[in-house]
């Protein structure tokens, strides 16, 4: 089983108490009206499907409740950090020194 | 099968817990200090933790969430007192009383039993914190009330299946299974 770190809870626990929720920084157009179709469909059915570092939402449903993204690695399921939801995302560069 | 069943001790027990007056409280970071008046418990801000005072407890199971117990007859009064409030400091405040049944897990094996259904590490849950976690599928509200006793919180509607759990685990460890 996963270990993942809830940064709200502050606590690394088991990835039964977690559910992924898709890749994340995925924005949503303002006005959806004035976007192309192309741009449209893309938001809502392209993903980058990475192997490798990969920016995934995930919500600690069985606690805190909250959203919140991670990095995790699609080769080696390993979670290189976790983040509030809302805050920045972090640079590869600076993940990969901490392997 | 042993045949000193009869005279081992028993190793955990489950009892129900008496009906209290429970709430669900969702509020902002800011507002917290003018509510804490009107509960008259501070609120912790840290999650898992528990704050109480004479009887009254508030439990912090997320950045904007909070439990509240409180003996049977003192709902009414905090319903009102928060009332009050709602304009100072806006908030969010539902009973669920009756939402879920309590039990006590407690004896030597206590912690066996927990964790039959639970997959947190149970030695990170020190006494005094509660945290809601899953149990066999189910979400509780799980309590350590001592080194060997837990409180269980669970939705009725699932409190049968998960009391067969750990009415399963109790037998097994009377059996020396």
């Amino acid at each position: 089983m996963l270990l993942i770190h809830c940064p709200y809870c502050d606590e690394t626990l088991p990835e039964a108490e977690f559910a992924y929720a898709g890749e994340a920084h995925v924005s949503r157009a303002a006005v959806p009206s004035e976007v192309t179709d192309e741009v449209w469909r893309d938001f809502l059915f392209y993903r980058s499907n990475v192997r490798g570092p990969h920016y995934e939402r995930w919500r600690h449903v069985y606690g805190c409740g909250r959203f919140f993204n991670a990095v995790r690695d699609t080769v080696s399921d390993r979670f290189l950090t976790t983040y509030e939801a809302g805050a920045p995302k972090p640079a590869l560069t600076d993940l990969e020194g901490q392997k | 099968m042993n045949t000193d069943t009869e005279t081992r001790p028993t190793a955990a027990r489950v009892e129900p817990l008496p009906p209290e007056a429970r709430f669900s409280l969702r509020a902002r970071a800011h507002h917290l200090d003018r509510i804490s008046e009107a509960l008259w418990v501070g609120v912790p801000r840290r999650i898992g933790d528990i704050a109480e005072n004479d009887a009254r407890r508030a439990v912090c199971l997320g950045p904007d969430e909070w439990l509240l117990t409180l003996p049977e007859d003192q709902g009414a009064g905090l319903k009102a007192r928060m009332a009050e409030i709602r304009h100072d400091a806006p908030h969010a405040l539902a009973d669920i009383s009756d939402r879920e049944l309590c039990y006590r897990i407690s004896g030597p094996g206590a912690a066996q039993i927990v964790a039959m259904g639970c997959p947190r590490d149970l030695r990170a849950l020190v006494t005094g914190r509660a945290v809601r976690t899953v149990f066999d599928g189910a979400s509780v509200i799980l309590w350590r009330e001592a080194e060997d006793s837990f409180r269980l919180d669970i939705w009725r509607s699932f409190a049968p299946h998960a009391l067969a759990l750990v009415e399963t685990g109790i037998e097994e460890l009377r059996a020396g299974l």
